[in-house]
């Protein structure tokens, strides 16, 4: 089973060239039993943070401001579909944000509270609920303006070379996708199942946290969670898994 | 506080085979572990699983440090009344958590 699609694709139109002619989700390349757990509404341990993180989502803070239910109804700011759009360009903070620093900005600006840490269980829990209700729904990513010159280091970063091992991120998820890995299958290295719950951890981690792995496992200084850079890369991603579902929360191996 | 999913119907017929599905949040440390310096991280764990229907308990699983962390349990009993059905997981320092749902009785519901 090889997975290819490495053809570059010109678009009529002078877009950016798309990377994958036919991308693929990291779940295509799971064992069967982990596919059926994410499949599973209930078994899906995912769903621990999710149903956590709705309730974070509801409950009003102490200082009297609104819950974030509050100001996000159906009708009024409404966050369905809205975690396909990240990571993107935010006017205030002049940069590419994700998820994780979104729901962290809304907090501080809307709420007067602290930013939670990043992989804390609260942040995860409130970012897999947030995911979760784009749940199927493709990715919107827009590159250009402002935010391309984040775009244009996230793919730097994709292709560069780094760690003991001098691999860079293409070398595994697309000149060597469907082959094994020890005991892994290689991906096209998708975020969309992000926060997903991976085996490994027996918890739900941040794609951030996926990132920092696979850092190491080319033995390379990993940066810090929430660093630009990751964030850059969280952007190219997106941008390169064009119109794949959010899966959150999935499960990975 | 932990977090906890049940899936048990809320009515059945009266003779019924119902399948009740538990999970709960909870790391399952084994205390076999150590942490990046080297330190050991000791033992955390669910020691112990009942469910009650109404006083009488239907079933009863023991946790130990192999079980993997966010334990999921399936069972099947068989619906013989209306009642109250109650999840006791307890902790190895005898913290309790516990949740109940109710279970009404009938006639005519799709059996098996």
């Amino acid at each position: 089973m090889l997975y290819g699609g490495l053809a570059r694709t010109e678009t009529a139109s002078g877009d950016t060239p798309r990377v994958l002619a036919n991308p693929v989700s990291g779940y295509a390349f799971q064992a069967p039993d982990t596919q059926a757990l994410q499949n599973d509404d209930f078994a899906n341990p995912g769903l621990l943070w999710r149903d956590k993180g709705g309730t974070y989502w509801r409950a009003a803070p102490a200082n009297g401001k609104p819950a974030c239910a509050g100001c996000h109804t159906s009708d009024t700011r409404p966050i369905a579909g809205a975690a396909a759009r990240y990571p993107q360009y935010h006017p205030g903070e002049q940069r590419v944000i994700n998820l994780e620093q979104r729901i962290n900005l809304c907090r501080w600006e809307n709420q007067g509270m602290a930013p939670l840490a990043y992989e804390s269980d609260t942040l995860l829990s409130l970012t897999t609920y947030v995911a979760s209700l784009s749940r199927g729904q493709p990715f919107q990513i827009h590159i250009e303006g402002p935010a391309r010159p984040f775009f244009d280091a996230g793919r730097e970063y994709f292709y560069t070379r780094r760690g003991q091992l001098n691999l860079a991120c293409h070398h595994c998820h697309e000149r060597n996708v469907g082959r094994m890995l020890r005991g892994d299958r290689l991906s096209q290295g998708h975020g969309n199942a992000y926060p997903a719950y991976r085996l490994e951890w027996q918890k739900i981690g941040s794609l951030q946290r996926r990132l920092r792995f696979c850092n190491t496992g080319v033995r390379a200084e990993p940066f810090a969670l929430g660093a630009q850079q990751y964030v850059n890369l969280e952007f190219f991603l997106a941008w390169r898994a064009a119109t794949l579902p959010i899966e959150t929360p999935g499960v990975r191996r | 506080m932990l977090n906890v999913r049940i899936s048990a119907p809320e009515s059945a017929a009266p003779g019924q085979l119902i399948e009740i599905k538990t999970l709960i949040s909870h790391p399952m440390e084994s205390g076999f572990r150590r942490d990046a310096v080297g330190k050991p991280i000791p033992r955390n764990i669910l020691t112990e699983f009942v469910c009650f229907f109404d006083e009488r308990e239907i079933f009863r699983a023991d946790f130990f440090p192999a079980v993997a962390a966010n334990p999921y349990l399936s069972f099947f009993t068989r619906v013989t009344a209306s009642g109250t059905l109650t999840f006791q997981w307890t902790d190895q320092h005898g913290q309790v958590t516990r949740e109940a749902r109710r279970l009404t009785l009938v006639a005519g519901a799709d059996g098996p």
